[in-house]
């Protein structure tokens, strides 16, 4: 993540604030510790999940609940964020957010799953929406009415990633504007921006969040819309696939805070 | 009642991860839509999801094998790691610890019967990842044994740091990894009858791999059994008379390859 770069480069560079993934922390020792101690004992941390499995029809792993409560412990971070998604079933990992039906019984899953999570963590954690590449038959509620369901009866936050509302919105032929204004503002802890890609063409064309090009047009405006309303929020700027030249990350990050700068705040970084 | 069952969450989990990990999607359409429903569509999106979980994984494992992979070509290593993420997808989240496998499904493979040093190479190169991530301890400091006497330094018991693996072969395995680094354009020819041992430590952050003589290989085997030094060293002399304590301390010392 750019965030290293930062480490290596901080003459040039005054990071707000560093998000790591969490589950590239979870090592016994080496250089890798060696360097996050070094980041976060300079800057405030943020700590993204991406192995948790809130969705997981089997519950948490209480293993690794445990890990990521010592890597907190050690890091102390000010934010920590997973997502509504799921990626282990029968104790496989599958390295992927992978979507969740939004029924009630879902909705029953994930609330005892967050539940556990907060408890063991002894902290509030924010949830991100996924980027959505299907839907289920089976859905009875909007992704936003599940969101904000979860919000009241688990006390979580939300991690509003607007580039992945908007890849949704296309791919899955919903109104990103409709969807912004139904989720409960107050519960937005942090937002990210991140660049798609088209694949495909006509009825197969499908937008994949890649976090490897540049926030497309209609992303800013969106974002320019929920600064405006919710006011400035933490933003942080996935870019983690064909990495550009620093210069082209800052001008993102430097488009995002004279955003967050309208609404009063100084927040915005790239990790 | 509604005439249809719908399959509960957990059954949903399990169809997913059937499709992802196969080419069929045939459990999965039934519960899923795409807008417009265009003929393709819906396969188009869990190709998505399926390139994901496969892509992402080949990433993973071609980053910590990068000689097999060198080895075997880029196009054949997807063939292989694709095949070994069916028969092996990870257990843990933490992607550090995925590869633990990946050299005895090689040596199960056809691949590995053509190229039998290649097993052996996926478990240098995964030594070389467990000794990156390997716990922090201080390494053996060499001035503890200076106030020993001679006896009392013979009878010294040292401990591998956490960082230290030791890999044996029946093939030339340093050398094979050597000569298939990315600087390295032209591979010499190896002679693929010497058998090796590699050591892989960590010197501060940087992870060491060393090819050690018979007798020096054997020494670290039995200081790793729990022998110690006198012990250990007769063990090394037994297989070469010419085996020097000192200097293969000295060497194994500078590369922090104990713990105090």
């Amino acid at each position: 993540m750019v965030s290293f770069a930062c480490e290596e480069q901080d003459a040039a560079l005054t990071a707000a604030w560093v998000e790591i993934h969490s589950e590239n922390f979870l090592c016994d020792g080496g250089p890798r510790l060696a360097m996050l101690d070094a980041v976060a004992a300079r800057y405030p941390m943020s700590c993204h999940g991406v192995g948790l499995s809130l969705g997981s029809a089997e519950g948490l792993d209480h293993a690794h609940v445990a890990r990521l409560k010592r890597l907190f412990d050690r890091v102390k971070p000010r934010l920590v964020s997973e997502h509504l998604s799921w990626s282990v079933t029968g104790g496989v990992y599958l390295n992927d957010l992978l979507p969740l039906p939004y029924t009630e019984s879902a909705l029953a899953v994930v609330c005892k799953n967050v539940d556990t999570a907060q408890q063991a963590f002894g902290r509030r954690i924010l949830l991100e929406n996924p980027s959505g590449y299907l839907r289920f038959s089976d859905s009875t509620m909007s992704e936003p009415e599940f969101l904000g369901r979860l919000v009241e009866r688990t006390g979580c936050g939300l991690l509003l990633d607007v580039n992945n509302v908007y890849v949704g919105a296309i791919n899955n032929d919903f109104d990103p504007m409709e969807y912004l204004h139904s989720i409960p503002a107050a519960a937005v802890g942090e937002i990210h921006l991140a660049g798609h890609t088209q694949i495909g063409a006509d009825g197969t064309r499908v937008l994949v969040d890649t976090h490897g090009t540049r926030i497309s047009g209609p992303v800013w405006d969106l974002y320019a819309g929920v600064i405006h309303r919710m006011g400035a929020r933490p933003t942080l700027i996935e870019w983690d696939q064909d990495i550009p030249e620093i210069g082209v990350l800052l001008r993102e990050a430097a488009a995002a805070q004279r955003l967050l700068d309208g609404a009063g705040r100084s927040v915005a970084h790239v990790g | 009642m509604s005439a249809r069952t719908s399959p509960g969450l957990s059954e949903i989990q399990q169809r997913f991860r059937d499709a992802v990990l196969s080419a069929d999607n045939t459990a999965l359409t039934s519960m899923v839509g795409a807008p417009g429903n265009a003929p393709g569509a819906i396969a188009a999106r869990i190709a998505v999801y399926r390139a994901t979980v496969q892509g992402s994984l080949i990433e993973v494992l071609a980053a910590t094998f990068p000689v097999v992979k060198r080895v075997v070509g880029d196009s054949f290593f997807k063939g292989l790691a694709g095949r070994f993420i069916i028969a092996a997808p990870p257990a843990v989240p933490q992607l550090s610890a995925y590869g633990a496998d990946f050299a005895d499904f090689i040596a199960r493979e056809d691949v590995g019967h053509r190229l039998p040093y290649l097993a052996d190479t996926a478990r240098l190169e995964w030594a070389r990842n467990e000794s990156y991530f390997a716990a922090d301890t201080e390494p053996f400091n060499p001035s503890n044994l200076a106030v020993l006497s001679p006896d009392a330094m013979a009878r010294v018991v040292l401990r591998l740091h956490p960082a230290t693996r030791l890999v044996a072969s029946d093939f030339p395995i340093y050398r094979i990894w050597e000569t298939n680094q990315p600087q390295v354009i032209d591979v010499p020819q190896i002679n693929m009858r010497l058998g090796q041992a590699a050591l892989v430590s960590r010197k501060g952050y940087q992870v060491i791999t060393r090819a050690l003589t018979p007798p020096d290989a054997a020494f670290v085997a039995a200081v790793a059994a729990g022998k110690n030094l006198r012990e250990a060293a007769d063990v090394a002399l037994k297989g070469d008379a010419a085996f020097g304590l000192q200097a293969a301390l000295q060497a194994h010392f500078i590369n922090g390859i104990f713990q105090n």
